[in-house]
């Protein structure tokens, strides 16, 4: 068999690909960028910067409520995006795409309202031990407001999650499940058709954190038959400050208004306001609406390039990285899942993840280091953290090659 | 020797090095070198929990003067701290109250006190300078 590593593919030129994104041509420190810090947030191509740019420049305007032209085209553009999101995602209907500031933002959004309309005491959520704050704290919230208890998937040692205690806590007090698609931390990608099967089972819904998926694999929402899912923007090489809730019509209209404002209302008197229906209904105030525009120009530019193709060259790139950072002495990945998709997170020896990444950032290598915002997860392998390098289509094996040279540079004057 | 006659020693010290490698060294170095804390004064209360590394600072007033000793898990913040105690341990109060820290910024560094940095290194620059106030408070009462 041959190795995969050793498979060139000419699907995708990544050459041409890293031409329609400025900013990797920058010098840092003066070395050329190596940008692994994508699960934190993706660069931009030109024509989301370009689309965003001419909005402001010849069609700004508020949505929704204008008269006149520029009104009209701002209404038209930003409702346009909101097409490309629900086709993207393969939504049934597109006012099950529900615009937000992002993944936070979404996931804030259902814990609210399904804590307010759906949650008491003796009730319960379900959350994995993998889950980033963002899919924790709003659980937490929600269920001290209400008394609702948290339950928590555990994982194993290599990061995935244990789906035996999942359907075992799995029981008649559960109202929502809470999970995030793909690891921010480990790249283990959970196997979420299972989970919404068994939980639907029970007639419990399910809310898909997407945020480190979306960009890395085609998504199809009525096949997975989810009932949330939520992503942002600026992962998916759009701007930042845009989102998106995609809820079921059923669900949607089941909950309560998250925020109150302008364009959410039908009417309003001081006696009764009655709300405007799906999507409106949640999009309170002036949207985002220049990243919205962005995000469809963003998708756009996805789909153009071929969500097939960047998978295959992402997988051949995740393998080339984890064979040549295998070789290095010392190394100790944390989750070595089966399944797994751009974030690769690892400790090299005893030392602090800290000291490695600003050694590598001075070689003009952006990695992240720290918890990634899953202070749960760590603690659960007893680490002060990880230096994780993700990794995206417009990464090359020349990044990686000059990665693992950065690390063992930095160890030499560490150790 | 003053505080600002330390901080002009520490960049004089660095000027030499021409390099991110010798400069990184340098402070890696004194990261390993220095027994900066008695192991009872490693406590939570002597904690300051950044997001990245984590700080110990102990704090000691003798004859007037402040002394600090420190720690981090983490060896380059272990050396920046080295050198803020090397500048700001065994001056009054008052000294360290009213100190102007530039040498951080002058050795091309100034991102280390950056509060997104998270390596603890800032918080721990504001503790320094508040239990100074809180010493200089003290001393002026009694």
């Amino acid at each position: 068999m041959e190795h995969i590593a050793n498979i060139e593919t000419t699907a995708l030129d990544v050459k041409q690909i890293r031409r329609d994104f400025p900013i990797l041509q920058e010098l840092v420190h003066g070395k050329p960028l190596v940008y692994l810090d994508n699960g934190a947030t993706t660069q931009k191509p030109l024509t989301v910067i370009e689309t965003e740019a001419r909005y402001y420049e010849e069609y700004n305007s508020n949505v929704h409520r204008g008269v006149h032209h520029l009104s009209q085209e701002a209404t038209n553009a930003y409702e346009k995006a909101r097409e490309i999101v629900a086709g993207f995602i393969n939504a049934a209907h597109t006012h099950e795409v529900i615009f937000t500031k992002g993944t936070t933002d979404g996931i804030n959004l259902v814990a609210n309202t399904i804590g307010r309309r759906f949650l008491k005491e003796g009730d319960s959520v379900i959350i994995s031990a993998m889950e980033h704050h963002s899919n924790i704290v709003p659980w937490q919230m929600a269920c001290e407001e209400s008394g609702a208890t948290l339950k928590v998937i555990p994982i194993n040692e290599k990061g995935e999650l244990k789906m035996d205690a999942f359907s075992a806590l799995l029981d008649d007090t559960v109202k929502m499940v809470a999970v995030t698609y793909v690891s921010n931390t480990m790249g283990t990608i959970n196997p979420v058709e299972e989970i919404i099967a068994q939980a639907h089972a029970r007639k419990v819904p399910v809310l898909l954190d997407a945020a480190q998926a979306i960009q890395h694999m085609s998504i199809d929402v009525q096949a997975l038959q989810v009932d949330f899912l939520v992503f942002s923007g600026h992962k998916i090489y759009g701007p930042t400050g845009i989102g998106v809730l995609y809820g079921t019509t059923e669900w949607l209209n089941k909950l309560p208004p998250y925020q109150g404002g302008g364009d959410m209302i039908k009417t309003v008197t001081f006696a009764k306001t009655t709300y405007n229906e799906l999507p409106y209904k949640f999009e309170a105030g002036t949207p985002h609406i220049a990243g919205a525009i962005g995000l469809g120009a963003a998708i756009r530019y996805l789909q153009q390039t071929g969500l097939d193709k960047i998978q295959q060259w992402e997988e051949q790139l995740q393998a080339y990285a984890l064979e040549q950072l295998r070789q290095i002495d010392g190394i100790r990945f944390i989750g070595d899942a089966a399944r797994r998709s751009g974030a690769i997170s690892f400790l090299i020896h005893d030392i602090h993840p800290f000291d490695l990444g600003e050694l590598l950032d001075q070689q003009g290598i952006a990695v992240r280091t720290g918890h990634h915002c899953c202070e749960p997860l760590m603690d659960e392998f007893k680490i002060p953290g990880t230096v994780r390098a993700s990794l995206t289509f417009y990464n090359t094996k020349e990044d990686i090659d000059k990665l693992v040279a950065g690390i063992n540079r930095a160890v030499s004057m560490l150790r | 020797m003053t505080i600002n006659e330390r901080q002009d020693e520490i960049k004089s010290d660095f000027e030499v090095m021409s390099n991110w490698e010798d400069k990184y060294e340098y402070i890696i170095q004194l990261g390993k070198d220095l027994p900066l804390i008695a192991e009872e004064y490693k406590t939570p209360e002597n904690l300051i929990k950044g997001c990245q590394s984590r700080v110990w600072l102990h704090t000691e007033l003798r004859d007037g003067k402040l002394f600090f000793t420190a720690d981090s898990d983490a060896v380059i913040t272990k050396g920046l701290v080295s050198l803020m105690i090397y500048v700001l341990s065994g001056h009054t109060p008052k000294e360290i109250a009213t100190a102007d820290i530039y040498f951080i910024n002058d050795i091309g560094l100034s991102s280390h006190l950056s509060p997104t940095r998270s390596n603890g290194l800032l918080s721990m620059l504001k503790q320094m300078k508040l239990y100074a106030v809180a010493y200089q408070a003290k001393t002026n009462q009694s």
